[in-house]
């Protein structure tokens, strides 16, 4: 049962043939079995998803008609809020704390029957590219054990890869979707900036974070982006149009067909910078891609090479500003407080305590980003060179429908390899970035192997147009299959 | 030449609410220096006549009804406070003396 599509548990359990209580016991005891090496898990709520998945077998007794995705297991980045669940986003601050409120993603995974098996291990609030930077230990990569799964959302794609769960919830700042299901071998999608809500959470840099979905099939992301997409009121920044259908898009495009589509190479994303196994693997599937009726054309965006110099100022300086919050006053962590302390000697000895290096050193740069002498040359420029990027992008749109690249330089690293220089760090996110700075969507499917190690390929389509990836990204499933790891 | 000095490390920090520690200082002065000076790469963009981009949605000024609609309640608001009384937040001294 673990090894099933999240298509097929739905319809199955529709019809009968399980029950959702049967297949959230499966994955409750594999994450049993398993999770002691993989631990992509922070907290698993096996009383809740049993109560929640007799529910839907209750519901399926008395004959109702179900969302398609009803009784299917799904595991939650613990930077999204779950009332009554703990919810720390990877964070020794907000250790312990339960939400007082469900975000809306997690209330439409409820009432579209999702069963919520727990929440996954990420780098501290979301800031990091292998799940290192988790104040409660490292994700191990079911590939590989001694390698890292990506970040942030290195617990999400794991659990997939080790048959944890069928489906997960990403967020992607930079790449924390799309980088840790290229080196899983799992399927990761970030919607269009505002077709997914951000309410509910937790603020990492407020004009980048957005939640999405991952799997280990192209159409179950797309079954699931249509579960959690859409307008929402309480997100300002939420996009007031429908979300396109991209059920339909990735299943047009799992038939192997892709007759008229003009995919565009990024000529500054496949020369140097990315590792010579990943080049090939993603060589291979385009080529493959141009069998099923695509046209390929090679297009320039001159500023692309800015993008990650960019992120690394804008990224810091907003999370500066919305971290802010973690004062001790509220929630979370107090360090301090004897009563012969200020107010703010117990906010800094708190802060000092709850938060990790990575973030700490985001925190520094951001506060110097954005200080009045420094702010022209470091932020102000930063949001000038994202206004560029943007444009790169809309002027390849002119010439192309969607633009690839290999997600991401590298296979999985080992894990403590680029810890010492965060930096280096810093590079996993080089193609994945520019999306982020411009607001459309981009998706990575698995392209094939370097070193035994999975590749991913991303495809970037225009804001607003998600169901042209799901697309291209079923073609390059229909063509490769999907990836496996070896037992654990 | 370092982007930033140890000393700006300290006073960013302090800015930022932060009780960092020497060894942290030592540690954070060289690896900011570091992303500092790739970042920097930025100015190399000639982008003077450029607009500013802030957001990727263009929507300003969202504005809804003025209605009443459920929220918290005190004690929802309050349960995950480090410390609270009689219905409130209760936080360390903020002025020096007893007023």
């Amino acid at each position: 049962m673990i090894n099933e599509t999240a298509a097929s548990l739905g319809a199955k359990i529709a019809s009968g043939e399980v029950t959702a209580v049967e297949v959230a016991r499966a994955h409750l005891d594999r994450i049993a079995e398993v999770d002691g090496k993989v631990h992509a898990f922070l907290h698993v709520d096996a009383e809740g998803a049993l109560e929640a998945a007799g529910a839907i077998d209750a519901r399926v007794a008395k004959g109702e008609k179900l969302a398609p995705l009803a009784g299917v297991p799904i595991a939650v980045k613990d930077v999204i809020t779950t009332k009554g669940i703990p919810t720390t986003a990877g964070s020794k601050i907000l250790q312990g704390w339960r939400p007082p409120y469900d975000a809306t993603l997690t209330r439409r995974l409820r009432e579209a029957g999702l069963v919520i098996l727990g929440k996954t291990n990420m780098d501290e609030f979301a800031m990091g590219s292998s799940t290192e930077y988790s104040a409660y230990g490292p994700t191990y990569n079911p590939w590989d054990l001694s390698r890292i799964p990506g970040g942030s959302g290195g617990g999400s794609a794991a659990a997939l890869a080790a048959h944890e769960a069928p489906l997960s919830i990403g967020t992607d700042t930079g790449g924390s979707i799309r980088q840790p299901g290229a080196v899983t071998g799992t399927v990761g999608a970030k919607p269009t900036y505002g077709g997914t809500s951000r309410y509910g959470l937790i603020a990492f840099s407020s004009s980048l974070d957005t939640p999405g979905p991952c799997a280990r099939t192209v159409e179950d992301a797309a079954l699931l982006h249509a579960v959690i997409g859409g307008h929402d009121p309480m997100d300002s920044t939420s996009i007031p149009q429908p979300v396109p259908d991209v059920v339909a898009a990735a299943r047009l495009g799992l038939s192997g067909d892709l007759t008229g589509v003009r995919i565009g190479l990024v000529r500054e994303f496949t020369g140097e910078g990315a590792e010579a196994g990943v080049m090939t693997a993603f060589r291979d599937a385009v080529e493959a891609l141009t069998k099923l009726g695509a046209e390929i054309v090679e297009v320039s965006c001159p500023h692309f090479q800015y993008a990650l110099p960019a992120y690394y100022l804008i990224a810091p300086s907003e999370c500066s500003s919305n971290l802010a919050r973690f004062d001790g006053v509220r929630y979370g962590l107090r360090v301090g407080d004897d009563g012969t302390r200020s107010l703010e000697e117990v906010m800094s000895l708190t802060r000092e305590a709850g938060f990790g290096p990575e973030v700490k050193r985001r925190i520094i740069i951001g506060t110097y980003a954005l200080s009045s002498g420094y702010y022209d040359a470091y932020y102000g420029q930063a949001q000038k060179v994202r206004t560029l990027i943007t444009r790169d992008f809309t002027t390849a749109f002119e010439q192309v429908d969607v633009l690839v690249s290999p997600t991401t330089p590298f296979v999985a690293f080992p894990l403590g390899s680029r810890t010492a220089d965060p930096y280096q760090m810093y590079l996993a996110d080089l193609f994945t970035i520019p999306t982020n700075l411009y607001g459309g969507p981009a998706i990575s499917v698995p392209c094939g192997l370097s070193e035994g190690l999975p590749v991913g390929l991303q495809v970037m389509a225009p804001t607003m147009a998600d169901d042209r990836m799901y697309r291209v990204a079923g073609a390059v499933e229909s063509v490769v299959g999907t990836l496996t790891p070896p037992s654990l | 030449m370092a982007a930033i000095s140890r000393d700006e490390v300290a006073h960013l920090a302090r800015l930022s609410r932060l009780a960092v520690t020497e060894q942290e200082l030592d540690l954070f002065a060289g690896q900011l220096d570091v992303i500092l000076q790739a970042v920097a790469r930025v100015g190399e963009v000639v982008a003077e006549d450029i607009p500013p981009t802030s957001h990727s949605v263009p929507l300003v000024n969202v504005l809804r009804e003025d209605e009443e609609r459920p929220c918290l309640t005190r004690e929802e608001a309050l349960a995950g406070a480090p410390d609270a009384f009689e219905n409130r937040f209760r936080v360390p001294r903020i002025l020096e003396e007893e007023v």
